[in-house]
């Protein structure tokens, strides 16, 4: 049972982060109808943020306070939100009347750039870095289960950002712009809508909940590379996928369940190493019964 | 306030209109009618900027708008509801209806507009919290028009408001028109293809056909005219 548990907390803490990217691929989804696959690299961007914001922060505030960390984590946030709006505007606006095909393959173009741009030795090198501690690290144990101070932030912070994100979607005037446009762009433009800015804001807001995923990942796995956003990045949009492509509360959902299933399947012992297939296959699955995700409706094409 | 000049629209290769030149004076109620794909909804999809003239000119009030984009065109008073409403079926009727707001910062003036909405039209009041998408036909078309009014327009195009609506829900839904015409100043173009009703609260009529302007005048005139009534009036 405190196995069962354990394994509960580390795959939550997990999820977490992917539920985090996760929203990112839904939201523009949502507006543009089109997967961002450079999304997992502004997680990396985020963490690498964070990773040369830290030294900076602790000239003025003493090292591991939680002060420092939050004010790490919101700069990288606003750093990635730039730059998310910076690749829409550069890459995906020129082609806004292109088919949806071409963005596609700009996306995996501007992805591939990032990656292997960010691995010259004059940015980032390709070998992994040592993450700085941001925040006092100490671990609880009680009823035989341990919970890292780490564990908690990742899940208190997610649970933050997902109910602003909840805030500013259902409560706040842009807001309900993005949804007018992720349901009806022409008619938003009837409104007065720009749509342009509301994609730009989509791509702020995706970005910077991506940054704050590469933080609490980089905390929790501690060391970062230029391609660590590669295999979470194409977690975080199966998740998206499994809890519905479009659907805010489903990309959440989505990536918790892939989070805990994912660590369940890595504490069977001798199947470990098989982690990533059981978790898939069991996704897999679910979409052969579910083909729009947990909670997206079942779209009729309307002629 | 309104003159187009010679309006042009291809989608593609495929002009959808070839000559289109129409007049509406302040204060009135115009009417465009025509067949399918004449090329109605086509006419009020330039004036509003959803899709750029290949030529011609329109003007509003005096300005050049041919080619702007449609959100730039909303804070000169210009509404478009559109072929189909085009509700926010995803938001609630409240929500709709701030989105027709969306340009006005002012919360007393919004206010107000909605006060004018809900008289204009009680049931959207019953149902302001209601998903817009679980309205019926009519109810749709009533929060497309509160909707667009929402925006304080000083000229308003409407697209088939008729269409797949209750014979009983059309006879209000046109008194609304003429109320909101005379009772708020607002000019008015109307696209319908319920030629007798539209010819009955309009003052002055356009017929298209296949892109071109091919007759116009007084409603009154074009009500006797027998080509009309032969084409369009089912007599």
């Amino acid at each position: 049972m405190a196995e069962f548990l354990q394994q509960l907390i580390n795959g939550l803490a997990l999820g977490a982060i992917y539920a985090l990217i996760a929203l990112g691929y839904t939201m523009v989804y949502g507006v543009l109808r089109f997967i961002n696959f450079a999304h997992g690299d502004v997680f990396m961007l985020g963490a690498f943020a964070g990773y040369y914001l830290a030294p900076l922060v602790n000239r003025c505030l003493p090292a591991q306070s939680y002060l420092g960390g939050a004010i790490v984590l919101v700069l990288a946030m606003l750093i990635c939100a730039v730059l998310g709006m910076l690749i829409e505007f550069l890459a995906y606006r020129p082609l806004r009347n292109r088919p949806k095909l071409t963005v596609l393959i700009t996306a995996i173009g501007v992805s591939l750039f990032i990656e292997y741009s960010c691995q010259h030795e004059a940015i980032f090198g390709a070998a992994p870095r040592k993450f700085p501690d941001l925040i006092p690290t100490t671990a609880w144990h009680f009823w035989g289960l341990v919970l890292s101070s780490n564990q908690v932030i990742v899940l208190a912070t997610t649970l933050l950002l997902l109910g602003g994100l909840s805030y500013i979607v259902k409560r706040t005037r842009i807001g309900t712009a993005m949804r007018a446009v992720a349901f009806n762009e022409q008619a938003a433009a009837l409104m007065g809508v720009n749509i342009n800015s509301i994609i730009s804001f989509t791509f702020a807001l995706g970005s910077a909940l991506a940054a704050a995923g590469g933080i609490l990942f980089a905390m929790n796995y501690a060391s970062i590379e230029p391609l660590m956003g590669v295999q979470t990045g194409l977690k975080a949009f199966i998740a998206a996928v499994f809890g519905g492509i479009g659907n805010l509360p489903g990309a959440a959902l989505g990536g918790g369940i892939l989070g805990v299933i994912e660590t369940y399947a890595g504490g069977i012992p001798g199947l470990s190493n098989y982690r990533d297939g059981i978790a898939f296959a069991i996704l897999i699955l679910v979409l052969l019964f579910r083909p729009a995700g947990l909670l997206g409706k079942q779209q009729t094409e309307k002629v | 306030m309104l003159e187009i000049k010679n309006l042009q629209v291809s989608y593609g290769c495929i002009a959808a209109l070839h000559d289109v030149s129409l007049k509406v004076e302040q204060g009135r109620i115009v009417t465009l009618i025509g067949s399918n794909g004449a090329g109605k909804s086509t006419t009020l999809r330039a004036i509003s900027g959803l899709v750029r003239p290949t030529a011609g000119a329109i003007f509003y009030n005096g300005q050049s708008i041919g080619g702007r984009p449609a959100h730039q065109l909303v804070k000169l008073g210009l509404a478009h509801v559109p072929e189909g409403r085009m509700i926010f079926a995803n938001l609630t009727v409240h929500e709709n209806l701030m989105m027709g707001a969306y340009l006005q910062r002012d919360k007393a003036v919004i206010q107000r507009e909605l006060d004018f909405v809900f008289t204009t039209f009680p049931r959207l009041k019953e149902r302001d919290k209601q998903v817009a998408g679980t309205l019926s036909g009519g109810e749709q078309q009533m929060l497309a028009i509160g909707r667009a009014l929402m925006s304080q327009p000083r000229f308003l195009m409407m697209d088939e408001p008729s269409l797949g609506i209750a014979p009983l829900l059309v006879k209000t839904i046109f008194e609304k028109v003429v109320e909101i015409n005379r009772e708020r100043g607002i000019t008015i173009l109307l696209v319908e293809q319920n030629a007798n009703l539209a010819l009955e609260i309009s003052h002055r009529g356009y017929v298209l056909e296949t892109g071109h302007i091919i007759l116009e005048g007084d409603s009154a005139s074009l009500r006797k005219n027998t080509d009309i009534e032969r084409a369009y009036l089912g007599r």
